[in-house]
């Protein structure tokens, strides 16, 4: 493998470059083969232990690193907490001790709070993934989703990427918009602006009201989950207003170029924020997605948890760590 | 000791326009000259003479808005420990919010503040009681029997009294009895959940904002209850420049309102969040360089009369955990000094307007005129600091129980060396 990963955890696209990008999907591309063996393991990184510590519920997300991990013979080991029994249990700093004791080589964590692997990250000494964080970044889903841009278009830069919904409680539209923008693509954000976060044009997108002139000529459609929760608050009045003004239909998606492709990180809510015909539609590459996602998390384990030299050897981390 | 002099220091009295090198000399616990030369005969046994060349000689300093966690949360600091530190950041009178458990809303917890302060001496402790009880913002405190026990003045600090219509009727009672009453401005309807200040950086670390509007909403309809009311109507930690903007139009009419602004928010922006830094969690969040700017501005100009370190200790339980997990707050009362110096430094303000929101601007807001001022015949509460010196704010050179500031182990310059009380030593660095 040229040219290495210098980093000692994925925390996040904040901190990447284009190159490490290229080589993260890169390695993704070697491993993709191996789902596709009859025989689906190598032995990578047999002796090491994986972790997956997950505050949050997550059924895909979780069940894609545990396979990635299992994929490379890694001893993989998941962790669930239940958010509640954390406010009566022990402090993200106890468990970072306790974990260190267990003697990993990587953490995968989600958590409903954004910075809360940054926090694990500078007390551990292994490395840590980033499975999601509060409403902060999914770096693994970003890449996965690159994945399947680059194996469905042929390539990442330059494109037009629509992103639709609700982008304000959204990681997984901060870390593609973040990884986009490293390709010179453009990217359009489109919602309601009760679910747009303040100064989002400031990170370099184009904020739209209206799907059509979002959508026109766009290369990519990624629509984002509509959760439930948005009905409090009063960000949303209805779920039936909100799949009439921003819901991806047929209709809609002739907006788009030709040759879009759509994608959604699920769980969808079909007829919601998207048509069922249009999530089982050609153009749809939801299940391509899934299979990117193992993929990309075999090449994120083996470039924290198989090239890692030891400690002290050097390697910078990423700016945002505190 | 019954006679000091500090000779040949830089005075800086605004109070009564002194910017001069002289001395000072202090007998029985007061000021009895302060001129140049004014100590040349004033010598021998049983006077403690100080050198002060090169140093300012300042008036003690008042702070409106500490917290010392005394009663409730003494793992987070005390009346003692918090005392000790406002000296050691030349500070004399304090005023510790009402914020504790239980809450100082009646007569017997102020007494206790009180006698606790007495008890462990030094810099002297004047709270701040409750508005409402328990902070619940519906009924009204005994504000008569507070101030006999030695209320300087009234805010439901941490919390905002939201029902305007208790707002009203805390403000025609507390002018009843000639009470400051201090708000903290944030409608808790915009802030739910809020983490950070609402902006760009916000948005880049996924965490839930803060708008500058919850505070300006609140600074703009208690303006409005105040000039009805005529109460002396206190802006606690002035964060936005919206705030400002609505506070410089009260004033211009004349309104008798005045505010306070804490040294994080003239130094430091949300930018400093960055890396989920928690010891910059703060409420009211750190901004823009925009807002900081009007407010380095409001202060030089004094539509901001005055600064309040909102001194907010916390232990590492508090503090080393996630950044949704972590409570809010600064601690303050010992770096006051080397935060504003640098920027005197800078030249965004004069080093007299600094020592004047430190020292007579504050005291002007307490019932008495004793506080703030090197003026003969005033108790001899003044501080003694080296602009120059250097140190490194390590845990071991704060007095605070808690070390809970962005400066941990960082170099500044600017140190306090000697604090007296009534012409008794509060603080006096031992170090070099």
């Amino acid at each position: 493998m040229s040219g290495g990963f210098h980093h000692r955890h994925l925390l996040g696209v904040e901190g990447l470059t284009a190159t490490d990008v290229l080589h993260l999907l890169d390695t993704a591309e070697a491993f993709f083969a191996v789902s596709r063996r009859p025989v689906r393991k190598v032995p990578t990184l047999r002796g090491k232990t994986v972790i997956n510590l997950f505050y949050e519920a997550s059924t895909r997300t979780r069940t894609s690193f545990e396979l990635a991990g299992k994929r490379l013979s890694a001893d993989v080991v998941n962790m669930s907490v239940a958010a509640s029994s954390v406010k009566k249990g022990e402090t993200l700093y106890d468990t970072c001790k306790t974990l260190e004791a267990m003697q990993p080589d990587v953490v995968v964590m989600r958590h409903g709070a954004s910075g809360a692997p940054h926090f694990i990250a500078s007390r551990l000494r292994c490395a840590v993934i980033n499975a999601g964080d509060g409403m902060h970044e999914h770096p693994t889903q970003a890449l996965l989703d690159a994945f399947t841009i680059r194996r469905a278009k042929g390539r990442l830069d330059g494109l037009t990427v629509a992103i639709c919904g609700d982008v304000a409680h959204s990681r997984v539209a901060r870390s593609d918009a973040l990884l986009l923008r490293l390709f010179g693509c453009t990217v359009r954000v489109v919602a309601p602006r009760t679910l747009l976060p303040d100064g989002i044009e400031s990170t370099g997108v184009e904020v739209y009201d209206r799907l059509e002139p979002a959508l026109d000529g766009a290369d990519v459609v990624m629509v984002l989950r509509i959760q439930r929760e948005r009905l409090e608050g009063a960000l949303l009045p209805s779920l039936r207003e909100y799949a009439r003004t921003f819901g991806l239909g047929p209709r809609q998606l002739a907006w788009a170029k030709p040759d879009a492709i759509v994608m959604h990180p699920g769980p969808m809510n079909r007829g919601v924020e998207i048509d069922t015909t249009v999530a089982d539609g050609p153009k749809s590459v939801v299940l391509d997605q899934v299979e990117a996602g193992v993929a990309v998390r075999m090449a994120a384990l083996y470039l924290l948890a198989g090239e890692r030299r030891g400690e002290g050897d050097g390697v910078h981390e990423p700016a945002s760590e505190g | 000791m019954n006679t000091t002099v500090l000779r040949a220091g830089r005075v800086l009295d605004p109070s009564r326009g002194v910017d001069e090198v002289a001395d000072v000399v202090i007998e029985r616990g007061r000021i009895t000259r302060v001129g140049k030369d004014a100590g040349r005969d004033v010598t021998g046994e049983g006077v403690r003479e100080v050198d002060a060349t090169g140093l300012w000689v300042v008036p003690g300093f008042v702070d409106l808005h500490v917290h010392l966690r005394d009663p409730g949360h003494e793992y987070k600091e005390d009346i003692a420990s918090g005392l000790d530190a406002a000296a050691a950041g030349g500070f004399t009178t304090v005023c510790p919010m009402a914020n504790t458990a239980p809450v100082n809303d009646t007569r017997a917890i102020t007494e206790t503040m009180v006698a606790r302060a007495a008890a462990h001496g030094g810099t002297r402790l004047r709270p701040i009681a409750a508005i409402t009880k328990g902070l619940r913002g519906d009924e009204l405190t005994e504000m008569a029997d507070l101030r006999e026990a030695g209320a300087v003045g009234v805010s439901d600090d941490g919390r905002c009294v939201m029902n305007a219509s208790v707002m009203r009727r805390a403000m025609e009672y507390a002018r009843t009895f000639d009470l400051l009453i201090t708000q903290h401005c944030e409608d808790h309807h915009l802030t739910r959940d809020a983490q950070m200040h609402e902006g760009e950086v916000a948005t880049r670390l996924g965490l839930r904002g803060w708008p500058r509007e919850a505070e300006d909403i609140i600074v703009a309809r208690d303006l409005i209850l105040a000039e009805r009311t005529g109460a002396r109507y206190h802006v606690a930690h002035v964060s936005s420049l919206g705030s400002v903007r609505l506070l410089r139009e009260a004033k211009s009419r004349g309104l008798r309102v005045s505010a306070e602004v804490t040294p994080h928010h003239l130094t430091l922006t949300d930018e400093a969040v960055v890396g989920y830094r928690t010891c910059c969690k703060v409420n009211p969040p750190l901004r823009t360089e925009a807002d900081r700017r009007a407010l380095i501005e409001a202060l030089a100009d004094g539509t901001i009369d005055c600064i309040a370190t909102d001194h907010a200790p916390h232990s590492p339980l508090e503090k080393d955990c996630e950044f949704e997990a972590a409570a809010v707050g600064i601690n303050g009362l010992e770096t006051t000094v080397p935060t504003l110096l640098a920027l005197v430094e800078a030249g965004h303000l004069s080093a007299s307007r600094l020592v004047e929101a430190l020292t007579i601007a504050p005291a002007r807001l307490l019932p008495d005129a004793d506080a703030g001022s090197l003026r003969v015949g005033a108790p001899a509460d003044l501080a003694l600091i080296d602009p120059g010196r250097r140190w490194t704010v390590t845990k071991d050179a704060l007095r605070s129980r808690s070390h809970n500031t962005p400066l941990l182990d960082q170099e500044v310059a600017g140190r306090v060396l000697l604090t007296l009380v009534a012409g008794e030593v509060a603080h006096e660095l031992r170090t070099q």
